[in-house]
C-alpha cells in the first residue's frame, strides 16, 4: 500500500511542568484519514499532548507538523486555520447562549465575514445555512433556542463535537469524548464518530476501550508522558505490557 | 413571540421613550433640562463602557481616561490661542459653522489614539491584572491633566468660552444643546447597537463567555478584544466631547479614578450586555449626585451604598442589573398570570 500522505507529525514533542515531564519526547505519525486511539491511566499526559497540538500550550522542545509544515510557534486560531479542530475533556462550550447560538460562533470561525461590525448577523444567510445542515444533521434542530446549560450531559458532550465539525477540519483531535456518558449512549457516540467523514484524520483520547477499538485502527499508548508503544488496535489491545498497566489484567 | 419580535418590541419601546422625551423636555426646567442633558452625555459614557464591561467581559478601571483626553483635546483647541494653528483652524471652522465637527474630529482621533496604545499595552492582562492595568494607565492621564498645567492649567482646569454653532444654529441655550445631545446620544446608540448585532459583536459574547473555545474555533481573541478597546476607547472619546460642551469647563476631578468608576457603576447597576441598562444606571446615578451634591463628601459613600444593593439584589435574582432585576421580575409575574389563566 502507498504511503498515504501526512496530516499530523509530532516530532520529540516534550512539555516539562517544573520538575516533572507531562509529556516526554513523544514522536508520533497520523496518515491522512487515519483514526488514532490515545490510551493511558490518568496524568498520563494525554490532555497535555493536545494542548501542544493546538498551540494552547507551548512545547519545551520538539517541534509539531501539518501537512508537512513546522506549525510550533504558531498560535493556536492559525493551526484552527489550517483545518485543526479539538473538542475538550472537560466540555468548553458556551453555557449561557442558545445551541444555536454556540454553533454559528463556531460557523463564523473561519471565516472573514467574522470581522464585520456593520451588518447585522442575520444577513449572512450562508451561515445560517451551514448551522441548520450541522444542527439537523446531530438532530438538534428542535434543541436549537434552548440555552446550552439546559442540555444534558450527553447533549452536551454531543454539541461539543459539532462544535469542532462547524470548521471542516481536516484533523480533528477528540478528548474523552464519552466522559461521563452511560454505556447506551457510549455507543451512540462510537457510531456517530465512525460516520464522520473518512477523509478526516482524527486522534482520539479515551478510557472507553469499547469506543476506542470501535473508531481507531491505530492506536498509541502514554504512560508518565513517555510514549510506551504504537501499533495496529489488535496488537495493542494483545500488548502484554498494556493490559498489565492499563487494563489491569495479568 | 419570536425572538426578533421581541427584539422589535424593544426598540420600539426604546424608539417612544426617547421621542418622549424629546417632547417633554421643552416644558421641564432649567434644571432638569440640564439634568436629562447630563444623563445622556454619561450615557454614551456608560454605554462605551459596556461594549467592553457587558459584552466583551472586560473590566476596565480606566475608562474616564479616553472621555477625559478627549475632553482636554476640544477644550484646548477651542482656548489655547498660542497654539496658532489648531487655534487658527478652530476659528476659521467655527466662522463658517462646523466649529463642532472640529472638535469631535480632534477628540476622538485622541481618545482613538490613547486607545490604540494603552489598549496594546493593557489588552493581554486578564481579570483583576486588566483592571490594574487600565487604572494605572488612566492614573498617567490623570498626572498630565494635573502636572502639565502650561497646556492644562493644571488645577485650575479649563474654562470654555462658549459652544461652537451648529451651521450657524447657536448652542448656547440649554434646549438647542438638549436636542444636539440627544441626536448625538442616538447616534452612538444606533452605531453601537449595531455592533452589538453584527458577526463582529457576536465575537466578543463568545470571548466574555468562553475564551479558551473561541480560540479553539479559529478566533484571534487578542485582535478582537483590542478592537472592542478601541471602539469602546472611541465611543468614550465622544462622550468626553460633549462634556466638554455641556460643562465649559474641564479640570483634572473629570479623568480621575472616580468617574471611571462611576461609569463601571452604571453599567452594572443598569445591567451589563444590554446597552440601555448602562443608560438607566447613568440616570440613577447623576440624579442622585445633583440631589447630593449639598453633601458632596458623601458621594462615594452613597455610590459605594447602590452599589452594594444592586449587587445583592441581582445576586438574589440570579440575573444583572436593573434591566436584568425587571425582566425577571415581568416574566414571573407573567408566568403567573399564565397558570392562573
Ligand atoms: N498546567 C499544568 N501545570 C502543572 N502541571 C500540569 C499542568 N497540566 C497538567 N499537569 C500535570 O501533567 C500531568 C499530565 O496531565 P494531563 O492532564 O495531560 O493527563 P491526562 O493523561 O489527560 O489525564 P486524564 O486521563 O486524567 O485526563 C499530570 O500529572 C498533571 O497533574
Ligand atoms: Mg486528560
Amino acid at each position: 500500500m502507498a504511503e498515504t500522505e501526512t496530516a499530523l507529525e509530532l516530532k520529540s514533542v516534550t512539555k516539562q511542568f517544573g520538575g516533572l515531564m507531562a509529556v516526554n519526547d513523544v514522536t508520533l505519525r497520523l496518515g491522512q484519514g487515519e483514526r488514532r486511539g490515545i490510551l493511558g491511566p490518568n496524568g498520563a499526559g494525554k490532555t497535555t499532548l493536545f494542548h501542544l497540538i493546538t498551540g494552547v500550550l507551548p512545547l519545551t522542545s520538539g517541534e509539531v507538523l501539518m501537512y508537512g509544515q513546522d506549525v510550533s510557534d504558531w498560535k493556536t486560531h492559525r493551526r484552527v486555520a489550517m483545518g485543526m479542530a479539538r473538542t475538550f475533556q472537560i466540555t468548553s462550550l458556551f453555557p449561557r447562549l442558545s445551541v444555536m447560538d454556540n454553533v454559528i460562533l463556531a460557523v463564523q470561525g473561519l471565516r472573514k465575514m467574522k470581522m464585520v461590525m456593520w451588518r447585522p448577523l442575520s444577513s449572512f444567510p450562508e451561515v445560517f445555512e451551514k448551522t441548520e445542515q450541522l444542527l439537523t444533521q446531530a438532530g438538534f434542530w428542535e434543541l436549537k433556542d434552548t440555552e446550552v446549560r439546559n442540555l444534558s450531559h450527553g447533549e452536551q458532550r454531543q454539541l461539543e463535537i459539532v462544535l469542532a465539525l462547524a470548521s471542516d477540519p481536516k484533523v480533528l483531535l477528540l478528548d474523552e469524548p464519552s466522559a461521563g456518558l452511560a454505556t447506551g449512549e457510549s455507543r451512540e457516540m462510537a457510531d456517530f464518530l465512525k460516520s464522520l467523514d473518512p477523509n478526516i484524520s482524527i486522534l482520539i483520547i479515551e478510557h472507553d476501550l469499547d469506543v476506542i477499538f470501535e473508531v481507531a485502527s491505530h492506536i498509541s499508548v502514554l504512560h508518565y508522558g513517555e510514549l510506551l508503544t504504537d501499533g495496529p488496535a489488535d496488537q495493542i489491545r494483545n500488548d502484554p505490557r498494556v493490559q498489565e498497566i492499563y487494563l489491569g489484567k495479568g | 413571540m419570536t425572538g426578533s419580535e421581541i427584539e422589535r418590541r424593544r426598540i420600539m419601546i426604546v424608539m417612544g421613550v426617547f421621542a418622549a422625551l424629546a417632547l417633554i423636555t421643552p416644558f421641564l426646567d432649567l434644571f432638569l433640562q440640564s439634568l436629562v442633558t447630563e444623563i445622556l452625555v454619561f450615557g454614551i459614557l456608560a454605554m462605551s463602557l459596556d461594549i467592553l464591561l457587558g459584552f466583551t467581559g472586560l473590566a476596565s478601571l480606566g475608562h474616564a481616561a479616553y472621555f477625559g483626553v478627549a475632553s482636554y483635546a476640544s477644550a484646548i483647541i477651542m482656548t489655547k490661542q498660542s497654539w496658532t494653528v489648531t487655534y487658527a483652524i478652530f476659528t476659521w471652522t467655527d466662522s463658517s459653522g462646523l466649529g463642532l465637527f472640529y472638535l469631535f474630529i480632534i477628540g476622538v482621533l485622541v481618545a482613538v489614539a490613547f486607545a490604540v496604545l494603552f489598549g496594546f499595552l493593557a489588552i493581554r492582562a486578564k481579570d483583576v491584572y486588566f483592571l490594574m492595568i487600565t487604572l494605572s494607565l488612566a492614573m498617567v492621564v490623570w498626572g498630565l491633566a494635573y502636572r502639565w498645567s502650561a497646556v492644562t492649567e493644571g488645577d485650575n482646569g479649563i474654562i470654555v468660552p462658549g459652544r461652537p454653532s451648529l451651521f450657524g444654529i447657536s448652542l448656547e441655550e440649554g434646549l438647542p444643546f438638549f436636542y444636539f445631545t440627544l441626536a448625538v446620544f442616538l447616534l452612538c446608540l444606533g452605531v453601537i447597537y449595531l455592533i452589538t448585532r453584527s458577526p463582529f459583536g457576536r465575537t466578543l459574547v463568545g470571548i466574555r463567555e468562553r475564551e479558551e473555545r473561541m480560540e479553539m474555533l479559529g478566533y484571534n481573541i487578542w485582535l478582537h478584544k483590542y478592537l472592542a478597546f478601541i471602539i469602546a476607547g472611541t465611543f468614550s472619546g465622544v462622550a468626553g466631547v460633549m462634556w466638554t460642551l455641556y460643562n465649559l469647563f474641564v479640570s483634572p476631578p473629570d479623568v480621575e479614578l472616580i468617574t471611571s468608576a462611576e461609569a463601571l457603576f452604571m453599567v452594572a447597576l443598569g445591567g451589563p450586555a444590554t446597552l440601555i441598562g448602562p443608560v438607566i444606571g447613568a440616570a440613577i446615578i447623576r440624579s442622585l449626585q445633583q440631589l447630593a451634591s449639598i453633601y458632596v463628601e458623601r458621594w462615594p459613600l452613597i455610590l459605594g451604598s447602590i452599589y452594594i444593593i444592586t449587587i445583592m439584589l441581582s445576586r438574589l435574582y440570579g440575573v444583572d442589573g436593573i434591566l436584568g432585576i425587571a425582566n425577571k421580575l415581568r416574566s414571573s409575574s407573567a408566568a403567573a398570570d399564565n397558570s392562573e389563566g
